[in-house]
């Protein structure tokens, strides 16, 4: 996977990864671009499109679209379903996300697509493991949380 | 699960990131962020010292600015402070910081790196995991250099966690791709190949990417993964669907780490071992047998994820393309697809058979489903399904379906979409012409295509159809007659006109006598369309007219009275005016005999191969493809042109050393049209153009290939045995080339011999423009291979491929002498031992022409010796070849016979490697 960006039917921009090394001004060109080509598109349309030398695969979750640029040999349909796995660790994680959580938290989302995903391959498929490495990362922040309130006190 | 404390953890960054959202405009937006912009700064260069806390709040402030599109110049140094932190959620935010937001400072890496090392170090997994992620996310070259030889030890280490283990072989994959010298392959890849057998499924799931890379690009070194991944795939295909536990999605068993085994042995041929090889079509089997099963679940997850796997399934029974039951199958589950109510089944259907089609062993099952295919053209709404419907009827086409699909492909351009009309144009031009029995359908067809898609017919197509006319007398009189019917409509393409204009100019006499057709109302007819069209159109046309003067002596009153008005002997247009005057002359004064002579019918244009017709000679193993000398090279780059040279005060015999590829456009264009299509069908089996390497013996610049997307110009100079070459890519479309490359392959027996250095070029070539890249050469001894240059680009979404035959030969190496007669005979006694003199007898290929010969020799490099040979006929030559190694002497004679038509080339040097070779260039130049 070369990147993946996660914006609103706005047009917004909520989350980018990029796999590849680019230039911040052909990043937002490569955006800007994507997001107008997706948002144009009917919602019975075929969720692969052709995009320079890529393929896109896109799909819509409630306001939010995930839109991820593949390789020409890359798998479309296991593509789609690592969106999928995606929103479904967030929902789990956050109980019943919403896009106002991917806004407000946007780090997490982050590390969760870190420990998904990593160098632009699946690197972890199971949810229970991701979710426990996110969980573990958590309770550190907690005893930090912890002792700090403890020091402030 | 954690309670999830939405912001809870930075207060200050949850009201900042609310206040945003409350902005009513984009102007208090933005005054709100210069605000907090303001406010970090002043924090930062304070002179309280900031806790660690209020430091990963303001570096989390500034990355979410930055994730709303604005700039962000300040705070790297915070982050980069925040990874020393023992806090693992500061840590944390400085690596996302830094993740997202690093650009090549290196005095920052260097920093950076400090704090990736000592979290590595650290033996603390989720330290070393954060360091290894952002390694991977970062991946740039200074990472590389300090980490690369440590990740490996990581990643086969014994004690290594599993979840440090699958960070690890992504992070390498990461700096493989981008810095793969520094990933030097080691003892640690043997074991790499051994994490296929891995307990856990995540450990594998990553490792099978990282040896697939690494696979790729050194099949040899990666090879056991075969037998491991296959053995692996077949448990995965064969367990119940809970074995798997929380690797089972959607009761589909593991399906990203199938495709990614799949992928893997993708970049194998299929296994020798009978066993291994029958395991793996077990596999295989038992994939398509689960397609057929009812589904397991209704959601369209599973479904998605079990196609997943049956499409990377495919793609493997494609790439092996040896076993004609799978293949079969294959075509016949996704014939089923192309019916589905899901689009992105059809669309991908679509896609795959596209790539059966050209396997012998399917190509007639994929035939089976053209009406669905012709179905889905006209009813599909989206225009990415009707495009892969469009490939695939191009894919599948042959001699028994070609009327049809051309027939199909042609209503279906009448509403096809601007974007893709000119490659079904295109694909349509070259399917008639493949495929045509009837040389009549040809004609009609590309006729229909002008009418239908007039500003999408390239020049090659045009052309293309003319030369084919000519070439066949059995179908002159049907395009005369079809061209004139077709110019009836009121309004025509300007296309049309000029394809009709030099069909009736050659052969209107066969249709003049149906007074319907009669001279003066043919010409009637072109002349309406005159005033309408372009210049160039115009020019074509004049030559039509003084074509009719000698075709039909009655019309010559009226042609003369055009050609005699103001608005042509006076066009402000150069050529038109020029024209103009010369045939008004040439039609006063030339007798019935010279004008019938100089406007003759055009004679047949040399045949040419086209791509598959030398693919069939190379497998018949005949010789070298003859070299056909285009003679009627013109002056102004178009088809028309014989009655340009020939006309009077026009004389101009067009010189060897003429950019004379350029002038004959018809050739080139009109052949290469079918390799542009062939190309993207046999990727790995690109013929190398050798058209115009033999022009190049004797001159050192000009077009070496041309197609309709894209022209190669070379310009050459050598010293002694040193030499460079600009190599000028032009693009002829008005699309940008993506991924463009270009590289030099040589022989394994020729590269000691001659070195060279290619400098890389930029991946993209914007529509028209044109971009050089230079080569540089140094002859270490003689050597006869030529190198080969390969182009790779996209175009239109399609990979397109070329190899050229670079023109270096050893001639190029030549240093004249000059000599005196005594001297050479001298030297040529001296040479005159058996193996040091090569001879050839040959006849003349062109005509004899003294001069032409002399500057041929001049241009093969060595000095021309007036007066030695004491027959003044012959011509006689010395040079010195230069290499690194050695300097070869070298003495040639050139012997004409005018009444045989014959040459005797005698070639003497101290070797005779280079005797023979200097002979065999030379000789084929007359």
């Amino acid at each position: 996977m070369q990147f993946m960006l996660l914006f609103s039917r706005q047009g917004k921009l909520r989350l980018q990864k990029w796999y590849v090394p680019l230039s911040d001004k052909e990043k937002k060109k490569i955006t800007r671009e994507l997001v107008q080509t997706v948002l144009a598109r009917k919602p019975k349309m075929c969720s692969f499109l052709e995009w320079r030398d890529l393929k896109v695969v896109y799909k819509r979750y409630a306001s939010l679209y995930f839109c991820c640029a593949v390789e020409n040999q890359d798998n479309e349909l296991i593509t789609l379903e690592i969106i999928h796995r995606y929103v479904e660790l967030l929902d789990k994680y956050f109980g019943s996300v919403c896009e106002l959580d991917i806004i407000f938290n946007f780090e997490k989302a982050y590390f969760i697509l870190d420990e998904f995903l990593l160098g632009g391959e699946a690197q972890e498929t199971s949810k229970k493991n991701v979710l426990k490495a996110i969980e573990q990362a958590d309770l550190l922040q907690e005893n930090v949380d912890f002792q700090t309130r403890l020091f402030a006190v | 699960m954690p309670a999830v404390s939405k912001g809870d953890g930075m207060r200050g960054l949850a009201v900042f990131i609310s206040d945003i959202r409350n902005c009513k405009s984009k102007e208090a937006e933005i005054k709100r962020i210069n605000k907090e912009l303001a406010n970090i700064r002043s924090k930062f260069k304070g002179d309280k010292a900031l806790d660690g806390y209020s430091k990963k709040k303001y570096v989390c402030k500034l990355l979410f600015i930055f994730l709303l599109g604005h700039d962000i110049d300040f705070g790297h140094m915070e982050a980069v402070n925040l990874l020393s932190s023992n806090k693992y959620t500061e840590k944390q935010i400085g690596y996302l910081f830094i993740s997202v937001l690093v650009n090549s400072n290196s005095d920052l890496i260097r920093l950076i790196n400090n704090g990736i090392k000592n979290d590595l170090n650290s033996r603390n997994p989720t330290f070393m995991n954060l360091a290894l992620h952002c390694i991977a996310n970062v991946g740039s070259r200074e990472m590389a250099e300090a980490f690369a030889s440590d990740i490996p030890r990581i990643l086969v280490a014994g004690d290594t966690m599993d979840s440090v283990k699958q960070s690890a072989a992504l992070c390498l994959l990461r700096l493989n791709r981008t810095s793969p010298d520094l990933v030097p392959m080691g003892e640690w890849t043997a074991r790499v190949v051994h994490l296929l057998n891995d307990q856990h499924l995540g450990v594998v799931t990553a490792a099978t990417s990282l040896i697939t890379t690494l696979a790729q690009k050194s099949p040899d070194d990666f090879k056991t993964s075969v037998a491991l991944s296959v053995a692996r795939l077949s448990r995965i295909v064969t367990s119940a669907s809970i074995d798997l536990q929380d690797y089972t999605y959607y009761f589909v068993a593991a399906p990203w780490l199938s495709v990614k085994l799949l992928r893997l042995l993708q970049c194998y041929p299929p296994p020798e071992d009978a066993s291994l090889r029958s395991r793996l079509t077990e596999c295989l089997e038992t994939i398509l047998n689960k397609a057929q099963e009812p589904p397991k679940s209704k959601k369209v997850q599973h479904s998605n994820a079990k196609n997943a796997v049956l499409f990377e399934a495919i793609s493997l029974i494609i790439h092996h393309d040896s076993e004609p039951t799978l293949l079969v199958r294959a075509c016949n589950q996704l014939g089923q697809f192309l019916q589905h109510r899901e689009t992105n089944l059809r669309y991908l259907a679509l896609e795959s058979m596209c790539m059966l089609a050209s396997s012998e062993f399917s190509h007639e099952a994929v035939k089976t489903h053209m009406e669905t295919v012709i179905n889905a053209l006209k009813t599909e709404r989206d225009v990415s399904v009707r495009q892969r419907a469009v490939d695939l009827l191009y894919a599948m086409c042959d001699r028994s379906n070609a009327k049809q699909i051309v027939a199909e492909m042609l209503t279906y351009l009448e509403n096809a979409d601007y974007s893709i009309r000119e490659e079904i144009v295109l694909k349509v031009a070259i399917l008639a012409e493949k495929y045509a029995v009837d040389y009549t359908w040809y004609v009609d067809t590309i006729l229909n295509l002008i009418r239908i898609a007039g500003d999408y017919v390239s020049e090659e197509v045009w052309y293309r159809v003319i030369q084919i006319v000519i070439n066949r007398d059995d179908v002159q009189g049907y395009a005369a007659k079809t061209v004139f019917e077709a110019l009836q409509a009121p309004a025509c393409h300007e296309n049309l006109v000029k394809v009709g204009g030099y069909i009736l100019g050659e052969f209107g006499n066969l249709i003049a006598g149906d007074s319907r057709s009669s001279p003066l109302v043919q010409f009637n007819l072109l002349h309406s369309k005159f005033h309408l069209c372009s210049v160039p159109t115009r020019a074509l046309l004049l030559s039509a007219y003084i074509k009719f003067i000698n075709l039909f002596p009655e019309v010559k009153i009226t042609i003369q009275d055009v050609l005699r008005s103001d608005s042509q002997l006076r066009n402000a247009d150069v050529e038109l005016q020029q024209r103009a005057v010369e045939y008004l002359r040439l039609s006063c004064i030339a007798s019935t005999d010279i004008l019938a002579t100089v406007l003759e019918e055009m004679p047949p244009f040399p045949e040419r191969e086209s791509s598959i017709l030398a693919k069939l000679k190379k497998k018949k193993g005949r010789g070298n493809l003859p070299v056909i000398d285009d003679t009627r090279r013109n002056v102004n780059g178009n088809v028309e042109h014989a009655e340009k040279t020939e006309a009077p005060n026009q004389v101009s015999t067009p010189s060897f050393t003429d950019l004379l590829n350029l002038n004959s456009a018809p050739g080139p264009g009109g052949n290469l049209l079918v390799d542009v299509f062939s190309d993207n069908a046999a990727l790995s089996s690109t013929d190398v153009c050798e058209e115009n390497f033999s022009r190049f013996v004797c001159k050192n610049n000009g077009v070496i290939f041309e197609n309709q997307l894209l022209q190669i110009g070379l310009k050459s100079e050598y010293r002694q045995n040193l030499g460079r070459m600009y190599v000028f890519y032009g693009n002829k479309t008005s699309t940008q080339f993506l991924s463009f490359t270009s590289s030099l392959s040589v022989l394994d027996s020729f590269s000691p011999q001659l070195n060279m250095h290619v400098k890389t070029v930029d991946p993209v070539i914007e529509g028209g423009a044109q971009v050089q890249q230079i080569l540089n050469m140094e002859c270490v001894s003689d050597f006869t291979e030529a190198p080969v240059l390969k182009v790779q680009f996209r175009y239109g979404g399609m990979l397109q491929n070329l190899a050229v035959k670079l023109p270096v030969m050893l001639n190029k190496f030549f240093q004249p002498t000059e000599m005196t007669s005594q001297d050479f005979f001298q030297r040529w006694k001296q040479l005159g031992a058996p193996e040091q003199e090569v001879q050839k007898i040959f006849k003349a290929k062109l005509p004899m022409d003294t001069e032409v010969t002399k500057a041929k020799i001049i241009g093969f490099g060595v000095a021309l010796l007036d007066r030695v040979d004491p027959n003044p006929e012959n011509f006689v030559g010395a040079g010195v070849i230069h290499t690194k190694s050695i300097q070869v002497g070298c003495l040639l004679r050139l012997e004409p016979n005018a009444q045989a038509q014959m040459y005797r080339l005698t070639l003497r040097t101290s070797r005779e490697s280079v005797s023979r070779r200097l002979c065999d260039l030379l000789s084929e130049q007359f």
